[in-house]
């Protein structure tokens, strides 16, 4: 379980992150939405301890963010940020293998290999995995680098806004790939997302942030109202039930 | 071609260039001409090493490929350090006369202003290199412009040894000082080998190296202070020599086109003391000491530059 405990982050005198407290569920999909400057990737951030938060803090299993040694922490939570620019020219299974850096520090074992092999294969990689990474569509990258999270086999997986720049085909193809990580692995993804229909539908549990502070925080059915998102995103947004899916109907908003 | 193959064939080629250099008309003059090539050879071992080693990890931590540690201003401090001690004690000065003594106050001075730098930067919790290197770049040219200054003040019979001190040499190698720099490098290199494992996940950047359970922070600051202890004793021992770092580093990227910094800095060293010893052979053997080795250097690395550009343009 990953708790956050009134946590802040200070930008000079403004805070992008106030007094944030909240939960995440284990074994299940949390979706964090809010409109740009919410300061939700910030919180995600300081989750993975990519940023050190001013005030409160981050228990990931009840122990301290700060306090775990880093290659402990690799083993338990991985992140990926949204861009994932790089100036080394890399294969796509010379990338996922980085994933067990935490576990072989450098030193593939036979496990290792075996591991990688796998998590390609759960990525429908294995046939295209000596292919540069600067060759690839963006949602083969994208789906290149979900497969070294599930190398790095980490129980918290934290991902910031995975479907960026994706067509609708990726971004299914990446959200039905994370459904399977949680339902089949038993893993905990919690992930930033802009596309509130996509939150609708395959998230279970949502927390919504506006100016720095969690407004709303509960399961999918209770945060997809329109009273909800109208506190959310000043916006009147109808909600239409189609084949069991709530979807949001803001275009004309 | 493999890459061990490769090494193999650099591996070699360094150790014909080395063994030439020491070899070459010696006519059986074992007790005096040897010994003095063999000091010079690991002088330029020694020199070749820690320059690439420390300009990789460099650029490896900057994600540049183009900076060499020397934009930090150690060199300029260096020259300022020296130019400053002429100026005000004059040349016949302990300081300056004796090698030993001159060796270990600049190697203090280096390294502890790049401490002070440091430690002022990470204390701020700025934490961006980006600032590190503006503010390297500004004081390094505040060193070079008083150095000017003072060198235009100073005595022409006095400038002359300055001048001496502004250009790498290995002409006239203090023995004492190699061993006394090789037990140092020694001693930094087996702390620093661990490190080198780091490199490899810090070249796919920050947020990537602390995802894989990387302590950034503390492993950047250490590898900063290795580089700066390299540099350090590199340019106190042989002057100003940095820009072949860029070189040789580039090179061995080119040669290589690996992500592994176990090759890329093995690479790279191996190109520093094949072109160091070539160097200095095609200085004392075809120009007869009438050039200095940055000449050649920067000439030969500078028609390589050309070559690749004019490579990339066609690729294009």
């Amino acid at each position: 379980m990953i708790q956050v405990k009134a946590l802040s982050k200070f930008y000079g005198k403004k805070a992008v992150v106030e007094d944030v407290t909240v939960t995440i569920q284990p074994g299940k999909i949390t979706s964090f939405i809010g409109p740009n400057g919410a300061g939700k990737s910030t919180l995600l951030s300081m989750v993975s301890r990519l940023l050190d938060g001013d005030t409160g803090e981050v228990l990931v299993d009840q122990s301290d963010v700060r306090k775990i040694k880093s290659n402990d922490f690799a083993k338990r939570v991985s992140i990926l940020k949204q861009s994932n620019y790089m100036n080394v020219r890399l294969t796509i299974r010379e990338l996922v293998s980085f994933g067990r850096f935490p576990y072989s520090r450098g030193r593939l074992t036979a496990e290792d290999e075996r591991i990688v092999d796998q998590s390609l294969d759960y990525m429908h990689l294995s046939v295209m995995q000596d292919r540069f990474l600067d060759e690839l569509s963006g949602g083969q990258r994208q789906r290149a680098f979900i497969a070294m999270v599930i190398a790095q086999d980490t129980e918290y997986i934290l991902l910031d806004e995975p479907l960026n720049n994706l067509d609708m085909k990726h971004s299914v193809q990446i959200m039905k790939i994370l459904r399977r990580l949680v339902n089949e692995l038993g893993k905990t993804v919690v992930i930033v997302l802009h596309d509130i229909n996509f939150a609708s539908v395959y998230s279970d549990w949502i927390v919504a942030m506006k100016d720095g502070r969690v407004v709303k925080d509960g399961p999918t059915a209770e945060i997809i109202q329109s009273e909800a998102l109208k506190e959310i995103y000043d916006m009147d947004i109808p909600i239409q039930e189609v084949e069991n899916c709530r979807i949001c109907v803001y275009f004309n908003s | 071609m493999r890459n061990s193959v490769k090494m193999l064939i650099l591996v070699l080629i360094a150790t014909v260039c080395c063994a030439i250099y020491l070899f070459q008309d010696l006519n059986g003059s074992y007790d005096y001409a040897l010994p003095r090539r063999a000091i010079k050879i690991i002088a330029m071992v020694l020199t070749g090493f820690t320059i690439a080693y420390a300009t990789v990890v460099f650029q490896t931590i900057t994600h540049n490929r183009i900076l060499t540690p020397s934009i930090m201003g150690l060199d300029s401090l260096y020259l300022l350090l020296q130019t400053v001690i002429i100026f005000f004690l004059g040349s016949a000065h302990l300081f300056v006369v004796n090698k030993q003594v001159n060796f270990i106050l600049s190697v203090a001075v280096m390294i502890g202003f790049a401490l002070l730098l440091y430690q002022f930067l990470f204390k701020k919790g700025g934490q961006s290199i980006y600032f590190l290197l503006l503010v390297g770049i500004i004081v390094g040219t505040f060193f070079s412009s008083i150095s000017t200054f003072f060198q235009v003040l100073i005595d022409p019979n006095e400038f002359q040894i300055v001048q001496d001190r502004m250009f790498a040499s290995f002409n006239n190698i203090n023995s004492d000082l190699v061993w006394l720099a090789l037990i140092i490098v020694g001693i930094v290199v087996i702390y620093a080998w661990r490190h080198v494992k780091y490199l490899d996940v810090l070249s796919l950047g920050r947020e990537m190296a602390i995802n894989l359970g990387v302590p950034y922070d503390s492993i950047v600051k250490q590898m900063l202070v290795i580089v700066a202890i390299f540099i350090s004793i590199s340019t106190a021992l042989v002057g100003p020599i940095t820009f072949f770092g860029l070189i040789v580093a580039n090179l061995s990227y080119q040669f290589f086109k690996t992500y592994q910094h176990k090759v890329l800095i093995s690479g790279a060293v191996a190109m520093g003391i094949i072109a160091l010893v070539g160097g200095q052979w095609i200085v004392e053997r075809v120009f007869t000491f009438s050039t200095t080795l940055s000449v050649i250097i920067n000439f030969i690395g500078g028609v390589y530059f050309i070559y690749l550009l004019l490579k990339e343009r066609k690729a294009a």
